[in-house]
């Protein structure tokens, strides 16, 4: 509603509307940032500070010591060597999940649209079905997959994991935003005599750059996020930094460390939150299309 | 493009004319002719045996006597007997009632009452759907853990409000087998509502401007605005709203292991949970995949219509 808005009328009571309205969206807003601050201001107390305030206390003197525990010394049964290497796996993991889905996904939806071809609407539908599918359905027969050629517990198992099951999510994005190009621009190019790939990388790429960024951002976010993946695939040293997490988390011998925990927390979450951060339009967008199809 | 196709076929010189090159092969020519198709080819493969061939997998597994590792032989619909009458089933069932029903309700309604209210021309509307949204953007396990901690019996909010002054305030949700499946509601609706509030905002924007003047014209209030014309024209949104969240809660895992790990007992065991400890934690692998196939139907049953509604709609448009 662009005009005026609507509880926005003129009269004595307009100015207590506004105030309630104001009111109302912050302390949403503290709820929403309750968590993370929380989680943050933890994140950089002692133990005893920590038993003698509160979650929303400010620490008595700031320390770096949980981050540098949470890093590198952190235990995970009887290994205390801190979530630094399964970050690593994570970054590992992410780049060629994140660039062959990616990839895959332009070329599907380029061929989905711009050289459309009878059935091509039942290949997409059959392709969409995959972003909606319960991941339970496939764990066992992957588990089996995997073993039997002998990826299990490999990075790259898990990075085939990824890639095939994000080719539905990228294949909607490309296909969607391809539609919504001219057809004129490929049609102009075939007359020339261009071929399929020729066409793609001289006329398509080169304006396709913002479904790129919504696309990589997605893909980013939900492979770094995956857990069902990582906890089901892999195990020991080649877990991803989620399931190291949740293993920091549960592991109990001594004292609990939840400053520590917390501090793993922040990093774990902190590549997405970057990226959320610097790039949120892209990543809305994203999640738009995934829930309004065409 | 099928006529020209059986042109090219019977005469095979006529791809030189196109680019002045050489004539070319009829192999050539064909892969010319198909490089859509044969583009796309390796995922409908794929995508054919990692989905669907594997749901054809899990589905026979759940016929037979698997136990650690697969066992082909078939005992009918025998494990799905197990299945209902196992009591944990019958809890994450029950749960993922209960779950469902709350977390879509409290993030429909709160997400709505966000748009509503960020759509009244406010200032720093950049920064509040930031602020709304970022949940979105965490891992559940994150989300879980963070939540874990906030709901510590011991330290956390209970022992906020104790030393802001309320000395009696319990709050032991998190250990409590009664109330702990309503901790993962908190924390699923934290997460999910600031998506629920850019879906309706969005549609809030869409809505035509003429109707909403005429009615003030006619001394409609906001109230009645809203309720008389404005929410009825977002039966499509509330419609997507409400099959992504039902199927993310149907798909729920990483949230309860990280809050709550299915206890205490197993009070908070969803489908999803229970799927994952019978195969890998207590090697019933039919009766977990007999699970993965009730769980599978019960989305199939959610979002295939709407994805038919969506694609016929669309195809009606063009």
């Amino acid at each position: 509603m662009s005009a005026d808005a609507i509880i926005l009328q003129r009269g004595a009571s307009h100015q207590v509307a506004r105030i309630f309205i104001y009111v109302c969206l912050i302390l949403f807003a503290a709820v929403y940032l309750m968590p993370l601050l929380v989680v943050v201001l933890t994140s950089v107390k002692d133990l005893d500070d920590i038993r003698n305030g509160s979650i929303l206390s400010l620490p008595q003197r700031v320390t770096f010591e949980p981050w540098r525990q949470a890093w590198s010394e952190a235990c995970i049964g009887l290994r205390c060597a801190g979530l630094k290497d399964f970050f690593i796996n994570s970054v590992v993991m992410i780049v060629p999940s994140v660039t062959i889905s990616t990839a895959g996904g332009a070329i599907n939806g380029y061929a989905l649209t711009q050289w459309k071809f009878r059935g091509a609407d039942l290949i997409f539908a059959i392709l969409l079905f995959g972003v909606f599918i319960p991941f339970q359905i496939i764990l066992i027969p992957m588990a089996r997959t995997l073993g039997a050629i002998g990826a299990a517990n490999t990075m790259v198992g898990l990075i085939m994991v990824h890639v095939v099951y994000g080719i539905p999510f990228t294949t909607l994005f490309f296909r969607n935003f391809f539609l919504s190009l001219p057809s004129d621009l490929v049609k102009a190019a075939r007359v020339d005599g261009a071929g399929f790939y020729q066409t793609l990388w001289r006329i398509i790429l080169p304006i396709s750059v913002p479904c790129f960024v919504v696309s990589i951002i997605w893909q980013f976010t939900n492979i770094w996020n995956d857990f069902i993946f990582g906890t089901t695939f892999t195990s020991g040293e080649n877990v991803p930094v989620t399931v190291a997490l949740n293993n920091v988390v549960n592991t109990t011998t001594g004292v609990k460390a939840y400053n520590v925990d917390m501090a793993s927390v922040v990093m774990t979450a902190l590549p997405t939150l970057a990226i959320y951060v610097f790039a949120g339009r892209y990543f809305l967008r994203g999640l738009m299309a995934g829930s309004i199809k065409g | 493009m099928q006529k020209g196709h059986t042109v090219a076929m019977s005469f095979p010189d006529a791809g030189a004319f196109a680019d002045g090159s050489t004539p070319k092969s009829d192999l050539r020519l064909w892969l010319g002719k198909n490089a859509s198709q044969l583009a796309l080819a390796p995922s409908v493969v794929i995508v054919l045996v990692v989905i669907y061939g594997f749901m054809i997998w899990t589905g026979v597994i759940s016929l037979t006597a698997s136990k650690m590792l697969p066992n082909y032989s078939f005992v009918g619909f025998a494990q799905y007997d197990r299945l209902w009458s196992n009591p944990i089933w019958q809890i994450a069932v029950s749960n993922i009632f209960i779950f469902g029903f709350l977390f879509i309700g409290f993030s429909t309604a709160i997400g709505l009452a966000l748009a509503i209210l960020i759509d009244q021309k406010i200032r720093a509307e950049g920064f509040l759907r930031t602020v709304y949204l970022y949940p979105m953007a965490l891992s559940f396990i994150v989300t879980g853990t963070a939540w874990k901690w906030i709901l510590n019996p011991g330290l956390g909010l209970e022992r906020l409000l104790h030393l802001w002054g309320w000395e009696s305030f319990r709050f032991d949700w998190l250990v409590n087998t009664e109330y702990a499946i309503y901790t993962l509601v908190i924390a699923g609706v934290w997460q999910s509502s600031g998506f629920v509030m850019a879906l309706f905002l969005a549609a809030l924007r869409g809505i035509d401007e003429d109707l909403v003047k005429a009615a003030r014209l006619d001394g409609a209030g906001a109230t009645q605005i809203y309720r008389r014309i404005i929410i009825p024209q977002l039966g499509p949104t509330f419609m997507t709203v409400g099959v992504i969240l039902m199927q993310q809660a149907v798909k729920s895992f990483d949230l309860v292991v990280a809050l709550t790990s299915g206890g205490p007992g197993n009070s908070t065991n969803l489908p999803a949970t229970f799927m994952y400890t019978q195969t890998f934690g207590r090697d019933q692998m039919a009766v977990g995949a007999a699970s993965a196939i009730m769980i599978l139907m019960t989305v199939a049953a959610i979002v295939v219509p709407y994805l038919y509604i969506d694609i016929r709609n669309n195809r009606d448009e063009r």
